[in-house]
């Protein structure tokens, strides 16, 4: 469960860094690649080289997808669900990957906002990731 | 039997020695007792816990975070047998603390807000290289850590 100022803060991060959709966006998926090198093997259609265009607009549109996430926190199921059934049902990802990348968006979030990135910020945004991650998970079951 | 390259263990040494044991150790598990509040329930006598306030400034987190981080020191020192070195710690959380493994194992839960105090320490100097190396000394102390409970 979010709590009102917890969404506020949700909110407020992601608006924050739509400019900045595209570094962060392939940022955590490099980081994600190098760390878990296991996840690349979703991703053997793409040129994934640090910096590559597949990587930046890839990234691009997860951070815009999550913003979206964050505008809509209330109804994350309906707003999700074409991502929900493209992720079950053609992309077929075992759900375990969507922690190892969630934990590669707070890295990148961590060293981005040095000190501003909070407990208080912190466990808002893995909050708000997990619940996202569940939506795109729940057509499996 | 984990093996280190030369370029791996230069990584783990440079972020070791950048890390200060009294600073980070107590924001890590602060960090992991406010993200992930089930994991309260093994320090229920650590007393107030209530808020991410008074988590913060509970003198017994602090403390304890130091211990956690004293251990992964002594990792650091023992690269090439932290099985061994962890052995009785891992016998201590099975046996007489009663951890549920999953809270290190399954999503590394401490491990992750370790990495994330020590992003917001590093900005850009944790590079996505260090941090995949940084992920394999903690993949190796949980695997460590976890050993005595089969």
């Amino acid at each position: 469960m979010l709590s009102k100022t917890e969404k506020e803060l949700i909110v407020q991060i992601w608006e924050k860094l739509l400019p900045v959709a595209e570094d962060i966006g392939s940022e955590a998926l490099l980081r994600m690649f190098i760390t878990f090198p296991k996840t690349k093997t979703y991703f053997n259609h793409l040129d994934i080289g640090p910096g590559s265009q597949h990587l930046r607009c890839h990234g691009k549109k997860i951070i815009e997808a999550l913003a979206e996430g964050a505008r809509n926190i209330s109804t994350l199921t309906t707003t999700l669900a074409h991502l929900s059934r493209f992720h079950a049902y053609q992309l077929r990802i075992h759900p375990t990957n969507f922690k190892l990348f969630n934990h590669c968006i707070l890295v990148t979030l961590a060293c981005k906002m040095g000190d501003h990135f909070t407990p208080a910020a912190h466990a808002a945004i893995d909050k708000f990731l997990s619940a996202f991650s569940a939506v795109l998970a729940e057509k499996f079951r | 039997m984990v093996e280190w390259s030369a370029a791996e263990r230069k990584i783990v040494a440079d972020v070791w020695g950048k890390i200060s044991i009294d600073e980070i150790g107590p924001q890590a598990l602060a960090r992991l007792l406010i993200v992930y509040p089930w994991t309260q329930r093994y320090f229920g006598a650590f007393g107030d816990l209530s808020s991410a306030g008074a988590i913060m400034g509970n003198p017994k987190v602090s403390e304890h975070g130091k211990t956690v981080l004293g251990a992964l020191d002594k990792a650091v020192k023992n690269l090439d047998d932290i099985k061994g070195l962890y052995a009785k710690l891992s016998k201590m959380h099975y046996e007489k603390l009663n951890v549920d493994p999953d809270n290190f194992r399954a999503s590394y839960l401490l491990a992750d807000c370790l990495s994330i105090v020590v992003a917001t320490k590093f900005g850009s100097a944790f590079s996505p290289e260090v941090q995949a190396t940084w992920q394999k000394l903690l993949s190796v102390v949980v695997a460590a850590l976890t050993s005595k409970y089969f």
